[in-house]
């Protein structure tokens, strides 16, 4: 079964070429279900492999397809590599994928580019699973740009949009600064490794004593690749943005899968990182700051997809603060229960937004639990589960990753604790302003309200039982019970658990961390039920007055207009100055004067071309001669 | 002896060679070509190439020049049909003419051939000795040969063809 | 036929060079499209004269092996040549190459 691998990756991209030839052709429902169909199938095939590699002997099968490279010392194959990570990864995307192409089915329904749509989101999961599924670095920087590429081209979906695909440019140009820092770290490692397959370099990677400076700058590198992909400071800011494209989109590529890529190359090169404890410092502190940072902002947004794109670079930032504490596999178990309950949380906004004909600004929405029972159920568990509470998903991973930190070091765990606080009651207030009190928006608004179609709802319910359940594979060690994820996941991480994990904390000190995330959760669901609900208060409108530290927050920290002076602008002036002197008068000049020149010199000698044969024989015969005399 | 072959074969070629330029009438053109090359066959038997004089006179007096003979005949032409050129245009072909001569013959003038005495076989130009090289060595090449005339035999008699049905 | 030896070589290059060179002076001075073609075949015959001398002093019947192709190629371009010479007197009724100054246009 395992060998059916390459069949996992193929599908989506069968897909892709049908709909993407065909789909004009095509009606909107043969399109959609033949997408929905290769991702099912890819999904089923993923079950099998995921099943099939815990049984296998040494937990990873590389699968040699051709050979893809090979130019003096490089070689590269063109090779899949199946371990217990990849295949969870596999099983993410696939599984979630397929939740949300269902869900798209319902959701894009009356939209004209219905089959560019799917063509587009199936080519995103072909590279997405090309990513996961490469064995070496190469393949998954190939998987990386070409989901960057569907990022693009369907944040900028609504392409007749300016500020849509002003969205779309800067997500694609952010992610590409990343994108450097990982070819640079790829380059780094073919010199000091003359292998890019991760085998040969993890392998080879075993023998090194740590603190070698080249590891240090070949994971500050990836990690900068991170950065750009998984949307932390300072190149966070294009996911808010990114929201401009259809709401699956953000579900699946920005909140789900793609944004975690990051995380998988870590997790993947954890070794490396072991090896480099600066850059696993610096890996935890970007992450934690990031994780602070972006809560802090989501706690004064009024759209709803943009809280969400905040909370998810919050969770993401937890994610890295996980890994460069040394915990691999809690960070991938976040991975994991945040793809289930925050593609709820967007699928579910999604349903917001079909409700209210487009509507995205919470201060027009309230009260919509009547009128939208599945999805504020399903909501309410989502928005359960990110805050932590016990026994929904978010609680186990969020747990683990604040009880390593804790171990690690105190500060970190400090404000990590803050940064979830925020999230609680960001995640509620955008609860109840959305779906408690009077409704708020137009009578027509109102009229129209109505609980979205199965084809929106079934998936919100499978996403809402997984966000419940997801979080039972990795039981802590308190409740004596095995954490299954974390055995799964042992063989990737076992090289770099020795190095990295420290003794588990005594049970008293796990307990009272729980209890008080728990406490300090549910303090925050109690202080935004009392602020937004009892005493009933809304958002600022835009013109009333805010106290300026507000207002600092509620402008995201100003962070894109002090890019903008600090790069844009300058970079806009140079370009200009070089237009003006290099290019209008150099360049061209240059360009100009070979033109005219070719112009006249052939006006010229165009009078030689007489069509007499004889002038022809005559200038023929002299040239031989000169010829010969020459000689 | 050869010497004076040689010499009057030489002056021969070269004059009849000159009045196939000079000669107003085509015909004669003709008839002073036939005669340079007869002078030709005879070097070729100076050279102990004696098949190739007797296939050269076959093919070429026999064969060639009938047919330009025939080509002429079929035009018809009148004596002094043919304009001639400009007499600066025959000024200036009668100099790139003579450069070239001069080029060519200073080009080559320093070559120096060494001695082949008793070194060459009088057989050399004999149909065996021609034929043994041809069809072992040049065999492939003999026999594409061939096929480069069934291509010009069906190029004419197409050629032929097209012109009598548009009229 | 111990002729060849009294000769050099130089005298056969001469040969064929005044020969080659009267035949481009044929092509350049007149205007009958034939006489022209005929100036060509002299030329090609002049080559022939050199490579039978040279196979003859180098002792080599390759030469005249090649001599005897150019002589099957020659009436192959004769035959077509006159052909189209044909062709364009039929259509044009003129074999005068300043008439036939089409290459321009």
């Amino acid at each position: 079964m395992i060998h059916f691998t390459p069949l996992i990756p193929l599908l989506p991209l069968i897909g892709f070429i049908i709909i993407g030839l065909f789909g004009k052709t095509l009606s909107k429902n043969t399109s959609g279900l033949i997408a929905c169909t290769t991702i099912a199938i890819a999904f089923i095939l993923s079950l099998a492999v995921f099943f099939q590699v815990r049984t296998i002997e040494a937990h990873t099968v590389t699968i040699n397809l051709f050979d893809w490279i090979s130019s003096g010392n490089l070689h590269i194959p063109f090779s899949f590599l199946m371990d217990p990570l990849s295949s969870l990864f596999l099983l993410i995307i696939t599984g979630v994928g397929f939740l949300i192409h269902v869900y798209s089915m319902g959701y894009m329904k009356g939209d004209e580019g219905f089959s560019r749509f799917f063509a587009q989101l199936n080519l995103f999961v072909f590279f997405m699973l090309l990513l996961v599924l490469g064995s070496n670095y190469l393949i998954m920087f190939v998987g990386w740009e070409g989901v960057g590429l569907c990022s693009y081209l369907l944040i900028g979906f609504w392409y007749k949009n300016t500020a849509f695909n002003n969205a779309a440019k800067k997500a694609f140009i952010m992610n590409r600064i990343g994108d450097l820092g990982f070819l640079l770290g790829i380059f780094l490692i073919f010199m000091t490794f003359g292998s890019i397959s991760y085998a040969e370099v993890f392998a080879q990677a075993k023998f090194f004593s740590s603190e070698r400076p080249v590891i240090t700058a070949i994971t500050l590198l990836l990690f900068i690749g991170a950065m750009g992909k998984s949307a932390q400071l300072p190149l966070y800011t294009w996911l808010p943005d990114a929201m401009a494209g259809p709401t699956p989109v953000s579900a699946l590529i920005h909140a789900a899968t793609m944004v975690t890529a990051g995380i998988y190359m870590i997790a993947r090169s954890n070794i490396l990182y072991t090896l480099a404890p600066f850059s696993m410092g610096v890996v935890a502190l970007v992450g934690v700051l990031t994780s602070l940072f972006a809560a802090s902002i989501g706690l004064f947004q009024n759209d709803i997809k943009k809280v969400l794109a905040y909370s998810t670079v919050s969770q993401l930032g937890l994610m890295f603060l996980a890994l460069g504490v040394g915990a691999f596999s809690t960070g991938v178990f976040h991975v994991m229960t945040h793809a289930f309950f925050k593609a709820l949380l967007f699928l579910g906004a999604g349903s917001v937004i079909h409700a209210m004909s487009g509507e995205q600004d919470i201060r027009k929405m309230g009260g919509l639990r009547k009128h939208l029972p599945v999805t504020y159920m399903t909501f309410l568990i989502a928005t359960l589960a990110i805050s932590g509470i016990f026994p929904f998903a978010g609680f186990f991973s969020k747990d683990e990753i604040l009880a390593h930190t804790f171990e690690h070091n105190k500060v970190l765990w400090f404000l990590a604790s803050i940064a979830s606080a925020m999230t609680a009651f960001y995640m509620f207030r955008l609860l109840y302003l959305t779906f408690f009190t009077e409704f708020r928006g137009t009578k027509e608004q109102e009229h129209h309200l109505h609980e979205s179609p199965k084809s929106m709802t079934i998936p919100l319910i499978v996403l809402a039982l997984l966000s419940i359940a997801g979080g039972l594979v990795g039981i802590p060690e308190v409740f004596h019970a095995p954490h299954l994820l974390q055995e799964f996941l042992s063989p990737v991480f076992a090289d770099s658990d020795m190095k990295t994990l420290p003794s588990s904390a005594g049970q008293g000190t796990e307990i009272t961390l729980i209890l008080v995330a728990l406490g300090i959760a549910v303090a925050m669901i109690w202080l935004a039920w009392n602020y937004f609900v009892k005493m009933g208060k809304r958002p600022a409108e835009e013109a009333e007055e805010i106290n300026p530290a507000q207002r600092v927050v509620y402008n995201k920290y100003y962070v894109d207009e002090i890019y903008s002076t600090l790069f844009t602008k300058p970079l806009d002036w140079i370009s200009d100055k070089l237009y003006r002197f290099m290019e209008l008068r150099f360049v061209d000049g240059i360009v100009n004067a070979v033109g005219t020149g070719v112009n006249w010199s052939s006006r010229t000698l165009r009078l030689i071309q007489t069509g007499s044969i004889e002038f022809y024989l005559l200038m023929m015969v002299l040239s031989i001669a000169l010829i010969l005399f020459i000689k | 002896m050869t010497h004076y072959w040689f010499y009057l074969l030489s002056f021969i070629a070269i004059i009849s060679a000159f009045m196939v330029v000079v000669s107003k009438n085509p015909v004669n053109s003709v008839l002073f070509l036939i005669l340079t090359f007869f002078a030709i066959a005879g070097h070729y038997v100076l050279l102990n190439a004696q098949f190739l004089a007797a296939v050269h006179i076959i093919v070429y007096a026999g064969a060639i020049m009938v047919l330009f003979l025939y080509v002429i005949m079929m035009m018809n032409f009148k004596k002094e049909s043919e304009p001639s050129k400009t007499t600066l245009s025959q000024f200036i072909a009668t100099i790139a003419g003579g450069i070239l001569l001069v080029t060519l013959t200073g080009a080559l003038r320093f070559y120096d051939m060494p001695a082949m005495a008793g070194h060459a076989d009088p057989g050399a130009g004999l149909v065996g000795t021609l034929g043994k090289v041809l069809f072992n060595k040049f065999l492939l090449p003999f026999e594409i040969s061939s096929l480069l005339f069934l291509a010009a035999m069906t190029g004419v008699v197409l050629l032929g063809k097209r012109n009598s049905n548009t009229n | 036929m111990q002729t060849l030896h009294n000769i050099p070589i130089n005298m056969y290059i001469l040969l064929s060079s005044v020969l080659f060179c009267i035949g481009v002076f044929g092509v350049l001075l007149r205007r009958n499209a034939i006489i022209i073609f005929m100036c060509v075949e002299l030329m090609l015959n002049a080559v022939n004269l050199l490579l039978v001398a040279f196979s003859t002093y180098l002792g080599d019947t390759q030469g005249q092996v090649f001599v005897f192709f150019i002589m099957a190629v020659a009436a192959a371009e004769v035959a077509v040549g006159l052909a189209i010479l044909t062709m364009i007197y039929r259509n044009t009724g003129s074999v005068d190459i300043e008439v036939l100054n089409k290459l321009k246009n």
